[in-house]
């Protein structure tokens, strides 16, 4: 692998002087100076994303404050030629918002208000660059909110949440972003305007607003969507079950299911990570556990009576040591706190670490266990587990030290051994972060030539010069050829007609 | 299965240059959409259940495998398909389930079981109008690598390609339900819904008609019983109650009946009572309104826009001005480019969803 090809280091271009004035100054034309950078210092701040070790200074950066600016920008560009990548809160974690040396980088970060929250049609109308977590907040007066929480859920935006189709800890039972996003309004990158979905329950024609959520800003620029709003549940209540093996715990999940129990939230911790947590947040796990679950019911007082019951016997039957079942609100979501903070938290004992995004079926939880378990000691790295297992995604977090090339080396072996293991058993690559830069290679293994190309193709009937947050996402067949791990169906290898380097 | 896949690519091959193919699974959807053109090539035999995993919420299956198959071998584990297609005949296939992208009463149920076909589709695979298998998301609840292209082919209308199969996710039946009646008039009942829309009750089908009411829930015997309590109205024996929302589900309904053209206008759930002559009936607590009305297309597609839906002729009608709602220039423009990404010689369902194309 070179080194632009590599996951985990990535070598910075120039930015050309001459072609940089000449996009500000037309830029300028129409926004104030202020909203658009291109000193070195002022363009640093945006040169990565969540993804930081892939880093790259945009040739200029915009960030409009109205709807106008926005398509003036993208007219503008389109007629010179130059590729805009749209940015919203910056904690994605696949390099999708990651900046192109010869770009604009199109910041959505002012697009911050909530236009509108409509109690009685349980909608919000909100701006692309308001934070996941404002929505439920003003949407709490009137006891409802937005389902998807990602963790992040306190900084990143719903804009960037739509491009990634981003889950969170209660997706089990309330859906991704495509199943509580119901319209999306933006602009084609020829500053053609858009509407994807409607206010009615669908629209007609093809649904583009699902092919349009989780495309990682590629194929439109939302400027503004409207959300759908849930009833907060009158109680939820959280219980954390310890188990003294995590391939128990695994099969914990997919005996839950078997009842016919779908709980708003089915998390697991391995050891490692519990630890981590524990030290950070102190949310009071088991750390004796070789892995804990937490398991939440809601609903009305006597729904949640009902299932914790239910739960807990299916609970004890597969094996758990010890239940505990959260006693108010404040300890529930000290429970959730700490699996919240479970990227921090590792953060905090190692100088580096890489955070995967696999889904499996659940049934393979164990068996997936045990190959990481394998790669630790074949590539001599830790990696603590953090799984929203009532989905079977998995976030196996590769500690390492950036610092040691040797082990920046083994943690990208070791990542792509664990996402084309996902596959193999049947899994995908990547199930919330998104493909973006960083799993553009693995593409490669999770489809054939005929189906990238046909993505190759979805992109370019939305953007047919290819200037919308081009590289992201699908990997040309040459990327793919030069990669040389592929996805081979039926003993036939894809692109044998293909030169390789 | 691999001949009958041979038989289909082979089919597709010979068709371009020609009349076009009119992609078939039982026919039972044959009234909806833009007229009917092409050859028929029948996908009924290419059919079966090809995985089942209860423990997974995920079943595959073959498009042309009858949806009566589908749903009794889910039953058998106490599963379901959460969006309660409508079959609208006995041969219904579950390709044409998905093509069509129609769901039935429980599409806007509170929680757990809300959802749209769409939805419920994690992966599927397509023949695209070269004769090529192509296969796109997964078996799994979560996948974001590459675009969304199977939830794009739900609701299609076989006009990109043959759906040859479909991962569903499934969900368990409901431990309990059951079927309240109110009196209610039209604009009450439309404020009642959404008003208890935003409350935490296991609403999962409604229905108002003729000044009638009626609220199905589903979930847990508790919430289900505390419901029942806290929302009053009469209780509707299980075997009627059954009836009747099976009756609104394949549209045996009585109000499907009456004469005149059925239109099937969508609208935001809020929309006060829209002003058509005719018979109406509301469901998806008043996000659906089923009108059987004489009024010409325009009217009815300015009085559904006007509130930001828009309208279909379902059944009947003149069908001269077309089914669906007209899309804006560039939305048309962006639908036939991605049609030409899968079929770019035209050779599937011509004008079945647009006349153009
Ligand atoms: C600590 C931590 C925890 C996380 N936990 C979760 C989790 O639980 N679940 C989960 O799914 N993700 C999680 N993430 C990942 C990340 O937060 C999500 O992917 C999030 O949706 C990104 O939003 P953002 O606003 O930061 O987008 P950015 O990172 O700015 O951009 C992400 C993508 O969106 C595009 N984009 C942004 N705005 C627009 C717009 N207006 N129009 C078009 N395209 C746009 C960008 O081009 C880019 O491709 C986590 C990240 C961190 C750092």
């Amino acid at each position: 692998m070179g080194a632009e090809e590599s996951i985990l280091h990535h070598t910075e271009s120039r930015v050309d002087p001459a072609r940089q004035r000449a996009v500000a100054e037309a830029l300028r034309a129409f926004m104030p100076a202020h909203a658009v950078l291109y000193r070195e210092e002022e363009t640093r701040p945006f040169e990565c994303d969540g993804l930081s070790a892939y880093r790259q200074r945009p040739m200029v950066v915009a960030l409009p404050e109205t709807e106008e600016q926005v398509v003036r920008v993208l007219r503008t560009c389109h007629s010179m030629g130059v590729p805009v990548v749209p940015r919203g809160a910056g904690t994605g974690l696949s390099g999708g918002a990651l900046p192109l040396a010869e770009g604009v980088l199109l910041g959505m970060a002012k697009f911050n208000r909530i236009l509108s929250v409509d109690a009685h049609a349980r909608t919000a109308r909100v701006q692309p660059g308001v934070r996941n977590a404002a929505i439920s907040e003003a949407a709490a007066a009137h006891k409802l909110y937005y389902a998807p929480d990602p963790s992040s859920q306190i900084a990143c935006s719903i804009g960037g949440n739509i491009a990634e189709n981003s889950g969170g800890l209660h997706c089990l039972k309330y859906g991704l972003t495509v199943h509580n996003v119901l319209r999306v309004r933006g602009y084609t990158v020829e500053g053609d305007a858009v509407e994807f979905g409607s206010e009615a329950l669908d629209a007609p024609g093809y649904d583009l607003l699902a092919l349009s959520i989780g495309s990682e800003g590629m194929l439109a620029v939302t400027v503004e969507a409207t959300v759908k709003l849930v009833p907060r549940p009158e109680v939820a209540r959280v219980i954390m079950a310890s188990f003294a093996q995590v391939e128990t715990a695994g099969n914990a999940v997919a005996d839950m299911i078997a009842a016919g129990i779908i709980p708003a939230g089915l998390e697991m911790m391995d050891r490692p990570a519990t630890r981590a947590v524990e030290e950070f947040v102190h949310a009071g796990y088991d750390l004796d556990a070789a892995a804990i679950l937490l398991c939440e019911s809601d609903g009305t007082p006597e729904e949640v009576e009902e299932e914790i019951g239910r739960m807990k016997a299916v609970l004890s039957r597969s094996g758990a040591t010890q239940l505990r079942v959260s006693e108010s609100e404040a300890q529930r979501l000290k429970f959730w706190a700490g699996r919240k903070a479970a990227f921090p938290a590792v953060g905090r004992i190692s100088p580096d670490y890489y955070c995967m995004d696999g889904t499996i079926p659940k049934k393979r939880l164990g068996e997936m266990l045990g190959f990481i378990a394998e790669m630790e000691k074949k590539y001599g790295l830790r990696c603590p587990n953090v799984f929203h297992a009532g989905d079977g995604n998995l976030h196996p977090l590769i500690l390492y030290d950036a610092n040691d090339p040797g082990q920046l080396h083994r943690t990208e072996e070791f990542a792509a051994e664990v996402l084309e293991k996902c596959v193999e058993v049947g899994g995908t690559i990547t199930g919330e972060h998104g493909v973006g830069i960083e799993k553009i290679n693995q593409m490669c293994v999770q489809f054939g030539a005929k189906e990238i190309e046909v993505f190759l193709a979805l992109k370019r009937a939305f953007d047919p010069g290819g200037l919308l947050n081009p590289g992201k996402n699908i990997p040309t067949l040459h990327r793919c050829a030069e990669y040389g791990r592929m996805h081979v169906r039926g003993g036939k290898l894809p692109f044998a007609d293909l030169p390789r380097f | 299965m691999q001949a009958a896949l041979g038989r289909i690519a082979d089919r597709i091959r010979a068709a371009a240059g020609g009349e076009g193919l009119r992609l078939r699974g039982g026919g039972t959807k044959d009234f909806y959409g833009g007229p009917l053109a092409g050859e028929v090539l029948d996908l009924r035999e290419y059919a079966g259940v090809v995985t089942y995993e209860p423990t997974e919420l995920v079943i595959t299956a073959r498009c042309g495998t009858p949806l009566a198959e589908l749903e009794a071998v889910l039953a058998a584990r106490q599963q379901m398909i959460p969006f309660e297609p409508p079959h609208f005949g006995a041969g219904a296939t579950l390709g044409g389930c998905v093509a069509a992208g129609l769901a039935g009463p429980r599409r806007a149920a509170n929680g757990l079981y809300y959802g749209s076909v769409r939805d419920y589709v994690l992966g599927c695979s397509l023949m695209d109008g070269r004769g090529e298998a192509l296969r796109f998301g997964g078996q799994v609840m979560k996948n974001v690598a590459g675009y969304d292209v199977s939830r794009l082919a739900a609701g299609s209308m076989g006009t990109l390609g043959v759906i040859l199969e479909v991962s569903l996710k499934v969900l368990p039946l409901p431990v309990a339900r059951a079927t309240l009646r109110f009196a209610m008039d039209e604009p009450g009942a439309i404020a009642r819904l959404n008003e208890w829309g935003g409350r935490p009750m296991p609403i999962s089908a409604s229905a108002w008609q003729a000044g009638e009411l009626a609220v199905r829930l589903e979930g847990a015997q508790a919430a289900v019983d505390a419901c029942c309590a806290k929302l009053g109205g009469t209780r509707v024996d299980e075997g009627e109650a059954a009836r009747y929302w099976q009756g609104l589900r394949e549209q045996a309904d009585p109000f499907f009946a009456a004469p005149g053209a059925l239109w099937r206008v969508s609208v935001p759930p809020t929309s006060a009572p829209l002003a058509l002559d005719g018979r109406q009936l509301i469901e998806w607590g008043g996000a659906l309104r089923w009108w059987k009305t004489d009024a010409v297309a325009g009217d009815v597609r300015a009085s559904a826009k006007a509130v930001g839906g828009h309208a279909t002729l379902f059944r009947g009608g003149d069908r001269a001005s077309g089914v669906f709602t007209p899309l804006d220039p560039v939305l048309a423009r962006l639908h036939r480019n991605v049609k030409a990404v899968f079929d770019p010689a035209g050779v599937f369902n011509r004008g079945r969803l647009y006349p153009e194309w």
